[in-house]
């Protein structure tokens, strides 16, 4: 039987980590949304802020302090990334895929060589735990606001608009004198630092660095980012501020966390998730192409013919 | 302003697909020339351009602008010296950001980009104006996607922001051969303003002949990657379209149609 309260008791715990992937698709609107960069470096960088956050509180730093090496971290294989791209002409896919592939190794290193580390609660002063859920919900929304507000700054400068115009049309970023390979390596790392972040959050959240706790992250990643935009667009029309793109990526999250949950209240086998979870984000990054597309289709054509046919016959 | 030396640019050498674009060109402009550039397609006349503009490296010659030696300098850092304009309506301008913010970023050119807010409001005043001495209704809509702009609007912001920081030099690429005759001849006009008011050196590529003639004070034909005709002055002035054609058939080349409509 299906019991609508233990989905309803599992909400807390999905809006937390829905908002802690929130914060990983920040970091991920810079590189998809304003690079028009496929970085799937993610999947790797959000692991390796886990594995260096959870190992240096283990060694007793502070976990603020912690945070700060992870992102780091994160923000030099965003760095790696963008030389393998701009330095060694490396496609954007492949040269993800490539730190990727290489962090794996990198995050067993840091782990220990062990799969996986604790970090009790009981033991350390974590900045959030599952323990305290509604806690943990308000310090990744605070996070998550924080970081939307550097955003909103700094994507306002000159420097931040540079980084946009690269993203947005590279021949002309260059016709007005910016650095495209620059903008792009900063970008990657800014980036990747911020999954690093949420990496370091999750790692907390749940009590453990995994080293397959980034798998999938792009996809996660990018689902809360087209959900978000896919909603935010159907209540706001089409003026979306970047206010409002912001938000709705960390909504996004939110809101495939709680999908998620109630695929998992409906007991769905779990081994099906990665499945449901491909078949989510490509339902919600074909809708917007659709409905687009749709307009100016054949099929539309064809359904009108159709409709006109009928009428006539109806009318005959 | 411009001194171009023995410059060669060979494209995919070696390969079934070879391409000797530029054999040897030489070039010197004075200070405050407005030379129109015509040829038949493949004859280096962009390819000139994009020499200048530093989007490749040459394979031979040395490039000048204003007395500095800019052959060895990538792109982005000759933008400083440069205007440029180009065929493509969606090259010249970012599609997903403002108007002000385009012209914001151009009034950037050749500056360092620090942290400070990418449009002031002193700017946004300043943008007002000069839109409205552009006459084309972007005054009011600077907070517009330039995306949403037809390819005239979009032409006209590009030269705008490739004048506001005065360039060198101004390089138009066939910038009006995108759009209809009368945005055409519009963005023509403008152009002509912005470099006579600003006492600006360009250099315009058209496929139009008759604005070949009709604008600048020096006009050169190119053939096969090489300069094949100068000519300035009175004697520029006196030119036809017929003179053009039999200069250029004697040379044994050949022009497009469309250069013939012109």
């Amino acid at each position: 039987m299906l019991d609508i309260s233990t989905l309803l008791n599992a909400f807390p715990g999905y809006i937390a980590q829905g908002a802690i992937w929130g914060i990983m698709a920040l970091g991920l609107y810079i590189s998809y949304r304003l690079l028009e960069f496929s970085d799937l470096t993610v999947d790797g960088s959000f692991a390796t802020g886990a594995a260096v956050t959870v190992m240096l509180i283990i060694m007793g730093w502070p976990a603020w302090a912690a945070m700060i090496v992870a992102v780091l971290a994160g923000m030099l294989a965003g760095l790696v990334t963008g030389l393998l791209h701009t330095a060694l002409g490396i496609a954007p896919i492949l040269a993800g895929i490539l730190t990727q592939i290489a962090l794996y190794s990198v995050n067993l290193h840091i782990l220990g060589n062990k799969p996986n580390q604790a970090v009790s609660v009981d033991k350390y002063d974590l900045i959030l735990s599952l323990r305290t859920v509604n806690e943990a919900i308000v310090i990744a929304l605070i996070f998550a606001a924080a970081l939307i507000c550097a955003f909103y700054w700094f994507f306002g400068t000159e420097a931040g608009s540079a980084i946009r115009a690269t993203g947005c049309n590279p021949a002309m970023a260059k016709a007005q004198g910016i650095n495209i390979d620059f903008c792009k390596v900063f970008a990657l790392a800014v980036s990747n630092g911020i999954v690093a972040l949420s990496g370091g959050l999750l790692a907390q959240y749940q009590g453990f660095a995994d080293v397959a706790i980034g798998r999938g992250a792009i996809v996660i990643g990018l689902a809360s980012i087209i959900i978000g935009e896919v909603i935010a667009e159907a209540l706001f029309s089409k003026h979306m501020s970047f206010w409002l793109c912001l938000s709705s990526a960390v909504i996004g999250g939110i809101l495939y966390y709680i999908i998620m949950g109630v695929v998992l209240w409906l007991k769905l086998p779990t081994n099906d998730m990665k499945l449901f979870t491909a078949i989510i984000v490509a339902i919600f990054l074909a809708v917007p192409y659709l409905k687009k597309n749709f307009k100016t289709s054949f099929l539309r054509l064809k359904l009108a013919e159709k409709k006109k046919a009928k009428e006539a016959a109806k009318n005959a | 302003m411009l001194d171009i030396k023995g410059v060669f640019k060979t494209f995919n050498p070696g390969s079934i697909t070879e391409k000797k674009a530029l054999q040897g060109i030489d070039l010197h402009l004075e200070d405050g020339d407005f030379v129109t550039i015509i040829g038949g397609n493949g004859a280096g006349k962009s390819t000139m351009l994009n020499a200048i503009a530093g989007v490749w490296p040459v394979d031979e010659g040395s490039i000048f602008i204003d007395g500095k030696d800019v052959t060895a300098m990538p792109e982005h850092k000759r933008a400083s010296l440069l205007g440029r304009v180009f065929q493509d309506p969606m090259t010249g301008t970012a599609a997903n950001m403002q108007i002000e913010e385009n012209l914001a970023l151009a009034a950037r050119r050749g500056k360092k980009r620090g942290l400070g807010w990418e449009v002031t409001k002193a700017e946004r005043e300043k943008y007002h104006d000069m839109l409205v001495s552009l006459d084309l209704g972007l005054e009011d809509r600077l907070s517009a996607k330039v995306g949403l702009l037809s390819g005239g609007q979009r032409q006209a912001l590009t030269l705008m922001m490739a004048t506001m920081v005065k360039p060198k030099l101004l390089l138009l690429d066939e910038h009006t051969a995108a759009l209809d005759p009368k945005t055409a001849a519009k963005v023509l006009e403008i152009t002509d303003k912005a470099i006579s008011e600003n006492k600006l050196t360009a250099l315009m590529v058209t496929h139009n002949m008759n604005d070949a003639i009709k604008h600048g004070n020096r006009l050169i034909m190119m053939n096969e990657g090489k300069i094949v005709y100068d000519v300035s002055g009175e004697e520029k002035k006196n030119l036809t379209v017929e003179d053009l054609m039999k200069k250029f058939s004697e040379l044994g080349g050949h022009f497009s149609d469309r250069a013939l409509l012109g």
